[in-house]
């Protein structure tokens, strides 16, 4: 009969703790876990790592003070080997997936490339035909007074054929006739200005924009070279 | 001493009575520029007097040893001036242009002595308009020596050269002067391209006032031009030194923007039996240079606008103007004119404005860019 009365013992035992110890555990489930951080013991800085166990005290730092780069860095090289020493058959998991991942395109992490390199080839037709559309109306306008605002018959296509000599690669650069740093946008509505004669555009106003769309795009592949006189 | 041997001083004596008779005949300019040239290399020698008199007679490369030896009359050197591409509108439109059209009159008016003549390169009005072309007539009345003008295609293609032909006569045509055989020819016919594309006259004004549109065809002289220049120039002796005044180039330098005459082979090969060719053309608003066989091209400034250079095809022998600056409206723009030589031989000296003027010499051009270069521009265009 002890030996019933053992078990029986266990078992309520079992259960009661059970019945303690599992609401506490589902209720710290919810909660985020508590890292319990034992307290410094030769003055220093007691770091976590984020399984919420391991920790290494940092006898030199002091409460406030900021580690350079390469003092965070053995820190928590430390703590990592501290963490493998517990659990010498782990496998840690790096930030990005490998090759042997078997986890479907769309949910796998972040590609080396960014985001360009998903387009679909319906996007990338997309984005050509609204670009190529967009320079397109730039053009019309570099080459029509009237579309320029201007009121003396002047495009700019007279001084720049095919946009010629406007260089835009080497924008921003100071113009001491401006006495500003300008930009492509500042030397079109300087030329919108002056040869041209019509009024300047505004920065928002679509014109512009195409302008400067179509000139860059007439100097594809030219090599930056801002502040170039 | 037997006859066929002569004495140092009888060498010396023809020599010096060849050289007197020879600066004798030089007019007022060249002398000063013979005597200013020896008097320099004398100084630069450390002489104080010449011991030969070759120093005089080398400086004026241009004079003809032959007709100085036996003082017959040769072709004597004269200058003419130009004023080219005004592309005006009316004033009542746009001033810019009008006032570097005024600007290169008074160039033109000031100049002393007085040039020749004055051509005008083409290009007067910008839409082909009779009030345009009126406009430039008034203005062109203002220059005081007589000008031999010359149509572009800013001119013709609105009404087909119907009001150019009323106000200035015909298109093509050819007169000598000092011994010289000028031709002005038209060389901006173009084949058809508005018909098939139900193009007004105002719409086929603009497509071709436009550079870089493509639409345009290609510049030609046509095969009833290139009949009239070799039925022309048959009645000129090879000899004889020929200026050739045409509003496209007259060889292949940039076809999308028509700086380029779509049959300049078969005008060259006319040209070619021709010892001393020049062909002075307008359309291309900038320095440009080249050299063809036996065929000199110089290209003149525009009163109204630069263009940039082309990205491909530059003759290597062009000396590039440096780039415009679009803060000084009348930069990169301005006239110029050709000194002729003897012998036709011709410099043309471009009259920058706001900037020093450049020459380009006959001498340049023969020696294919080794002698007599000018200095080389410090900002390109890019």
């Amino acid at each position: 009969m002890k030996i019933k009365r053992g078990l029986l013992a266990i078992s309520v035992g079992t259960l009661l703790g059970g019945a303690i110890y599992l609401p506490l555990r589902l209720q710290a489930a919810s909660e985020p876990p508590s890292h319990f951080v034992p307290p410094p013991g030769a003055g220093g800085v007691v770091v976590g790592l984020c399984d919420g166990e391991t920790s290494i005290e940092v006898p030199w730092l002091k409460p406030g003070q900021r580690m350079t780069n390469e003092q965070a860095r053995a820190v928590s090289n430390s703590l990592m080997s501290k963490w493998r020493e517990r659990h010498p058959n782990a496998e840690w998991q790096m930030a990005q997936a490998g090759p042997n991942q078997a986890m479907a395109p769309a949910q796998a992490a972040p590609v080396q490339g960014g985001v360009y390199e998903r387009l679909t080839p319906r996007e990338q037709k997309i984005a050509d035909i609204e670009t190529a559309k967009f320079i397109e109306e730039g053009k019309e306008i570099f080459h029509d007074p009237g579309k320029l605002g201007g009121t003396i018959g002047v495009s700019c296509d007279m001084c720049h054929p095919d946009a010629a000599n406007t260089h835009p690669e080497t924008y921003p650069k100071y113009q001491t006739q401006l006495q500003r740093v300008a930009l492509l946008r500042d030397m079109i509505n300087w030329c919108i200005e002056n040869p041209v004669k019509g009024k300047p555009l505004s920065p928002d106003d679509p014109r512009l924009r195409a302008l400067e769309a179509y000139i860059i795009s007439q100097r594809n592949g030219a090599a930056l070279a801002y502040g170039k006189h | 001493m037997p006859a066929r041997y002569k004495s140092v001083e009888t060498k010396y004596m023809e020599e010096r009575d060849r050289v007197l008779r020879a600066l004798r005949k030089l007019d007022r300019r060249t002398f000063l520029q013979v005597s200013a040239a020896a008097a320099g290399a004398v100084a630069a020698k450390g002489l104080v007097t010449p011991h030969s008199f070759q120093l005089v007679e080398v400086a004026n490369a241009a004079v003809d040893k032959k007709w100085a030896q036996t003082g017959e009359k040769g072709n004597p050197p004269f200058t003419f001036a130009y004023i080219s591409d005004t592309h005006l509108y009316t004033k009542a439109l746009n001033e810019r242009f009008v006032r570097g059209a005024l600007k290169a009159v008074e160039d033109v008016n000031a100049l002393d002595p007085q040039p020749d003549f004055v051509l005008f390169g083409g290009d007067l009005a910008q839409l082909g308009r009779a009030d345009e072309m009126r406009l430039g007539a008034e203005i062109l009345k203002e220059v005081k020596a007589p000008i031999k003008i010359m149509v572009g295609e800013h001119d013709w293609f609105l009404d087909m050269g119907e009001t150019w032909q009323e106000l200035f006569g015909p298109p093509s045509y050819s007169f000598d002067w000092k011994g010289v055989h000028v031709v002005t020819l038209m060389s901006v016919y173009e084949k058809d391209f508005w018909t098939a594309r139900h193009m007004s006259p105002d719409e086929r004004m603009h497509t071709v006032a436009g550079l870089d549109n493509g639409i345009q065809s290609r510049f030609e002289v046509g095969d009833a031009g290139r009949e009239w220049l070799k039925n022309d120039l048959s009645k000129v002796s090879t000899d004889t030194p020929i200026l050739i005044f045409s509003h496209s180039p007259l060889y292949k330098y940039y076809r999308p923007w028509n700086f380029w005459t779509e049959d300049a082979d078969q005008v060259q090969e006319i040209l070619k039996p021709y010892k001393t060719v020049t062909v002075i053309h307008g359309h291309t608003h900038q320095m440009l240079s080249n050299r063809i066989g036996n065929i000199s091209f110089h290209g003149m400034l525009s009163t109204a606008w630069p263009w940039p250079y082309a990205p491909e095809g530059l003759p290597k022998l062009t000396i590039e103007m440096d780039r415009a600056d679009p803060f000084d409206q009348f930069d990169a723009c301005g006239n110029g004119r050709f000194n002729v030589a003897e012998g036709g031989l011709v410099d043309a000296v471009y009259n920058l404005w706001d900037r020093n003027p450049v020459t380009i010499t006959y001498r340049y051009l023969a020696s294919n860019g080794s002698e007599g270069r000018p200095p080389d521009p410090k900002s390109l265009s890019y």
